[in-house]
């Protein structure tokens, strides 16, 4: 796409893009190239000797056991969180968009989360669920159940999930919701008057119309997943107990500036950025396809 | 899709208890953070936690907002809420500026190399600042801007989502506004004083929101940036007034502090919320 109509001249808009270009290239592309770089070397860690090492870091990663069981923990750690904050979305979406009153207070009861910073989040829910003092462990205790996420692999899994669930599900109603309102009702209504019940029709009629909707938002929320949801981690388990929520993300943190292991640090950071930006392209075909609706 | 085709009657009372529980399971968390925000630290450890608020509302929030946790490792709620605000502010105002001109330059002018400079900026949509993180954080201490505000907001208004916004509004402005300015005899930067800013305020103030938001929230560049508790922002700040396992945490004041470092953001949310929703479903962000 071109305007036809334009202005003259090229120092005015070199001008107009200097900043931008500045300061993506002092804070992105610079420090992007370097982790590129720095993956094919084994820096030590004061920088007095780096050793270029070709592509022995990612040798290295592929082989790596904690490394191959980060990966399996980000992959069921953000299957799990889209799988339940978009299902519990939708679902909320279409009780709301059945209300002809009252969608709209609803809408304001449950988009708050959204504001409310993932770590923010991780530390309501550590709060409830502290080992000595949290509310819902000493009712598990009463019940029987000794509720220690700090011990049991599963546990901490489920309450990552939990928490970082729980900060997403407003994101998705929200565009679950407008996906609804802009299905035309008299498609619902003909779908009603042939006889076809509620879920019925949503699932032959109503799903299939969301599935543009529905794809774009799997994309974003593996995305969160991968990403935003270091806060939850870092304030509930920071990456424990033993490897079992050390997602990619909290990887690179832990090995690179806990660890101080800079290479292969960096050789994840590369790894990532092949996987986002592949995830970035799909996105876009995605939108490009929704242009032609 | 309607609501009229269905009649009311019992599915209608399970529609309202369905999204009932759902707010409720939303809120529980919150509450329960807020009675614990005005109780004393006795009351907490010892569980169960009371369920009502209590009368120490102002004591914990007053020592949150002054002391902090004592100064024993974050500074104090209302220096951190002030450096929050200011770093909020400073990356959305920051970013809609170098986007919103650069986003001109690339639409309404011909100049060498235009493409090759939408390119490289619709590059950087790609990689969150996690992912360039170690190498960034060489880059701002070699800056001398560890513990300040310009590198707090810097490395975070280094993406192109903005600009690809306006570019895209910018492609459904009419061209006869264009060519009628021309006639007029307006210069380019006059059209975008009169003309461009005053259309695209719906967008400006929509983008403005969403990137406050997303200013206000974040945890881990600060964390690894401010070395100087003075300069800690409220979001990692409170997760530093946690102490170690072993260590006695004091929960009303953390509490406090979570209130104060959640409500600004949550009011700003809600109270513009139509704003919130249109900045959101357009930038797809």
């Amino acid at each position: 796409m071109e305007k036809r109509v334009y202005f003259k001249g090229w120092f005015l808009p070199a001008l107009l893009i200097t900043p931008q270009l500045l300061i993506t290239a002092i804070f992105f592309f610079y420090p992007a190239g370097t982790a590129i770089w720095w993956s094919l070397f084994n820096p030590d860690p004061f920088g007095l000797s780096t050793k270029f090492v070709g592509f022995a870091n990612f040798d290295f990663l592929f082989s790596d056991p904690y490394y191959k069981e980060s990966f399996y923990t980000t992959a069921i750690f953000s299957s799990l969180v889209t799988l339940f904050s978009m299902g519990i979305a939708l679902y909320l979406a279409v009780l709301a968009d059945r209300l002809i009153k009252g969608a709209g207070i609803y809408q304001t009861l449950l988009i708050w989360p959204y504001a409310v910073a993932p770590a923010i989040a991780g530390i309501l829910w550590m709060f409830l669920f502290d080992t000595r003092t949290g509310l819902i462990s000493w009712y598990l205790g009463l019940l029987g159940y000794d509720w220690n996420h700090l011990l049991n692999h599963n546990e901490a899994m489920g309450l990552v999930v939990a928490v970082s669930t729980w900060s997403r599900v407003s994101y998705n109603f929200l565009f679950f919701l407008a996906g609804l309102q802009a299905i035309p009702s008299t498609i619902i209504e003909a779908a009603a008057i042939d006889g076809a019940r509620f879920w019925r029709r949503f699932w032959t009629i109503v799903f299939p119309l969301l599935s543009p909707t529905t794809f774009f938002l799997v994309v974003m929320n593996v995305v969160y997943a991968f990403f935003d949801t270091f806060g939850v981690i870092h304030t509930i388990t920071k990456g424990g107990p033993g490897q079992s929520t050390t997602i990619l993300v909290y990887k690179v943190y832990s090995d690179g500036f806990v660890g101080l292991d800079l290479g292969s640090s960096a050789a994840q950071s590369v790894i990532l950025l092949i996987i986002v930006g592949f995830l970035t392209i799909l996105q876009f075909k995605f939108v490009e396809k929704r242009v032609h609706y | 899709m309607s609501g009229m085709v269905e009649k009311r009657g019992i599915s209608y009372w399970l529609t309202h208890v369905g999204l009932s529980s759902g707010v409720l399971v939303l809120f529980f968390p919150l509450w329960l953070a807020f009675v614990a925000s005005t109780v004393t630290n006795q009351e907490v450890i010892h569980p169960p936690m009371p369920l009502w608020p209590g009368d120490q509302f102002f004591v914990n929030y007053g020592r949150a907002l002054i002391e902090g946790d004592s100064g024993q490792t974050s500074a104090s709620v209302a220096r951190m809420l002030l450096n929050t605000v200011t770093v909020a502010i400073g990356i959305a105002v920051g970013k809609i500026v170098i986007s919103f001109t650069s986003a001109f330059a690339i639409v309404y002018f011909r100049f060498p190399a235009r493409k090759f400079f939408f390119w490289l900026i619709f590059l950087t949509l790609m990689l969150p600042v996690e992912v360039r993180i170690l190498p960034t954080y060489e880059v701002v201490a070699s800056f001398g801007m560890l513990n300040t505000y310009s590198g707090l907001i810097f490395p975070l208004i280094a993406s192109a989502t903005a600009t690809f916004l306006f570019r895209q509004f910018f492609m459904t402005v009419p061209d006869e506004i264009v060519e009628a300015a021309r006639i007029d005899g307006a210069r380019p930067m006059r059209f975008f004083i009169d003309i461009l800013i005053p259309i695209s305020r719906t967008n400006i103030a929509a983008l403005f929101l969403i990137m406050f938001i997303y200013g206000w929230n974040q945890f881990l560049w600060p964390l690894l940036m401010t070395t100087d508790p003075s300069m800690n922002t409220i979001i990692m700040g409170v997760e530093q007034m946690i102490g170690g396992q072993d260590d006695v945490t004091p929960w009303p004041v953390v509490m406090a502090a979570s209130m104060m470092a959640m409500l600004p953001p949550i009011i700003v949310v809600v109270s513009m919320q139509k704003l919130f929703i249109r900045g959101l479903t357009d930038s797809d962000k």
